[in-house]
């Protein structure tokens, strides 16, 4: 393989790990402020998408990535209200199958609104042809518009969750609901804008990324299966480790095409996953100690 | 109404009679066709339902096991080995009946696998895999062993539409039927409608009497104890971990005699029948059934999967299932037939139900 082609793969595993990195950064965000894991998570990626395409029919293109993510917040906080909020301490197997039967219908209603069709954005800058060569590798645009994308979404969390008194409350509530709520925390408002803004972020990277990979009503099952891989080889709750999982499991994708048949690639990716949750079900970057006290 | 197991296979036996006899009379023989397929179908929701219910570990990768037995049987019943007929494997394998010999389409002769060959491999290879899978996934728990088993799931599908030998997305067609006694054969014929009918039941009818021992037996308290609370059944010597894989692989084994028998009757199968959606459905069978309800998950397996496959849903089956999962496990977690109107007022109103909850 030559270094120019290298390249080539080295940036398309990015770009898909990226994506991957901030599905897992959704799961991360709903699992620490309730301890469930919302199987939704993709069909938030798939809104943001389809959502941005329709809209930016009718207004400039910021501006319909920008209502698209507002649009699918809101519909993050009305799956909270409407399915979780009310049903106390569920048990783990019923909320399981709750978040499936909400993707199921996310799913359904993207299906009833929009069709079986493949769609797309268009590129933000240039078009399909357009391209930066670097070290002899042509790279698309969109591709420095994707790593930007998430770089700023971890950077901004960051500051959130480092800075802000709401960042703050947040992990009050993750770490500890009930003491969360004796100091006067919010909790169940918390709990609500966490899924707003883990649906935000999804959609913000199903908008960014729609023009490279397309999207369809379809799109989020599979992300959500690579996203919780991800989230689990970094460690749930790390959103750190998410990243740095998500970058090197697009990379390990990537190569692992041009030597396998590409329908094989997912393949790949689930192997590792259950080979991970046999060996390590703490993640890669997780200490013993930690893990220990966890229950898997 | 608390019937003993014998009773209410006796009432399932009469209700079976009772629905052939009535589509006879009315004309509607051709209900038996998907009657029948939603016995097949019916028998990987008890197997699911014996593994959420009463072991309490949740499967999104049922349709993974229902595809290794479907997928088994069509490609070995389907594969002509007559140009091989000549190595001294082969003769031998013909010689115990392992290989026969049937006419194809054009008169010629094709030496293809003896579909019981087929079903034994089928249920062999899918109980191997569970227990390989099962061992060390059901150390895990809650949504770790959901997601892994979502992975297995897609492992398959993926496999199944990425190799060539086995269809890619068209699937294995022209499976052959099942002769599986002198004058009866699994297989779509008309001719052979009713009796397939009454033997697809009769499988279901036998699984209930056989799961209905199980769980009454000593095995099957120890189950209910390890969905209580695991720890306790482990201080009271329980052997969770074993228990669970047993339970896992018996479920696996159930979905993948289903498929095989299915694929024979069908005539062939395809990778939609190996899609998370697939799972998920059964998944909600048993939801609707209640978790620990055999006979409930029966039911609702029995209803659901009958509409659907009349095509009463038509273009919005999978969101008709989303729906019915997602009121069922919101406004009855313990099945339809266990719905407490009272205990979700309070809910809704913001007091505590009183008692804690199943499931």
């Amino acid at each position: 393989m030559t270094l120019d082609l290298a390249l080539q793969y080295l940036v398309a595993g990015l770009t898909y790990g990226a994506i991957y990195a901030v599905v897992a950064i959704g799961f991360n965000i709903v699992y620490s402020a309730t301890g469930i894991i919302n199987f939704a998570q993709g069909e938030f990626v798939m809104l943001g998408g389809m959502l941005a395409v329709q809209l930016s029919r009718s207004m400039p293109l910021p501006a319909a990535v920008a209502l698209s993510v507002a649009i699918t917040a809101a519909v993050g906080a009305v799956v909270e209200v409407a399915f979780i909020r009310w049903l106390g301490k569920p048990t783990v197997l019923r909320m399981v199958v709750i978040t499936i039967g909400v993707s199921i219908l996310l799913r359904e209603g993207a299906l009833f609104l929009w069709g079986e069709g493949v769609r797309s954005l268009p590129y933000f800058t240039g078009d399909e042809v357009s391209s930066v060569g670097i070290l002899g590798a042509r790279i698309s645009p969109q591709v420095f518009w994707v790593l930007g994308t998430v770089a700023l979404i971890v950077a901004v969390l960051e500051w959130f969750y480092r800075r802000t008194l709401l960042g703050w409350e947040m992990q009050a509530c993750a770490a500890n609901k009930d003491a969360a709520a004796l100091c006067g925390v919010p909790v169940r408002r918390l709990v609500t804008l966490s899924f707003a803004m883990a649906a935000a972020i999804g959609a913000l990277a199903g908008a960014v990324v729609s023009p490279i990979t397309y999207t369809s009503y379809a799109a989020g099952g599979p992300l959500a299966i690579k996203g919780f891989t991800v989230a689990i080889l970094g460690g749930l709750g790390n959103s750190g480790g998410a990243v740095a999982a998500g970058l090197a499991l697009g990379v390990v994708e990537s190569f692992a095409v041009s030597v396998l048949p590409a329908a094989y690639k997912d393949v790949v990716t689930l192997s590792l996953l259950l080979a991970v949750l046999v060996v390590r079900p703490s993640g890669l970057f997780a200490s013993g100690e930690a893990a220990r006290l966890k229950e898997f | 109404m608390r019937l003993p197991a014998p009773a209410r296979v006796a009432l399932l036996a009469a209700a079976v009679v009772a629905v052939q006899l009535a589509t006879q009379a009315s004309g509607k023989g051709f209900y038996l066709t998907q009657l029948t397929m939603t016995a097949y179908y019916a028998l990987v929701v008890v197997g699911l339902s014996l593994l959420m219910g009463y072991a309490g570990q949740i499967s999104l990768g049922q349709a993974g096991f229902f595809a290794i037995g479907g997928y088994t049987a069509a490609f070995v019943s389907t594969v002509d080995l007559s140009a091989q007929a000549s190595l001294p494997a082969l003769a031998l394998l013909a010689r115990l009946g392992v290989l026969v010999a049937r006419p194809d389409l054009y008169g010629g002769q094709i030496l293809g696998v003896n579909p019981w060959a087929g079903l034994v491999l089928g249920v062999s290879l899918a109980s191997g895999v569970a227990f390989a899978v099962g061992v060390p996934v059901l150390r895990l728990r809650g949504h770790y062993l959901a997601m892994a088993t979502l992975a297995f799931g897609t492992i398959v599908s993926a496999v199944v539409v990425g190799t060539q030998r086995l269809g890619a997305a068209d699937g294995i067609s022209g499976v052959p039927p099942f002769p599986v006694l002198p004058g009866v054969r699994i297989g779509g014929g008309s001719a052979d409608r009713v009796v397939n009918y009454y033997l697809a039941w009769g499988l279901v009818a036998l699984s209930m009497l056989l799961l209905g021992n199980l769980v009454g037996s000593r095995t099957g308290r120890a189950l209910r104890a390890i969905h209580g609370a695991e720890d306790a059944a482990r201080a009271m010597g329980v052997d969770a971990a074993r228990l669970k894989v047993r339970v896992f692989v018996l479920a696996a084994a159930m979905a993948s005699a289903a498929g095989v028998l299915l694929t024979h009757y069908v005539g062939g199968i395809g990778p939609s029948e190996t899609s998370a959606m697939k799972s998920v459905r059964y998944v909600a069978m048993v939801a609707v059934g209640g978790m620990g309800s055999l006979w409930g998950a029966l039911s609702a397996a029995a209803v659901l999967e009958f509409l659907s496959l009349r095509g009463v849903f038509g273009a919005h089956d999978d969101a008709v299932f989303g729906g019915i999962l997602l009121l069922v496990m919101l406004f009855a977690p313990d099945g339809i037939l266990n719905f407490r109107a009272r205990g979700l007022l309070a809910r809704l109103r913001g007091r505590p139900a009183g008692s804690g909850e199943g499931a």
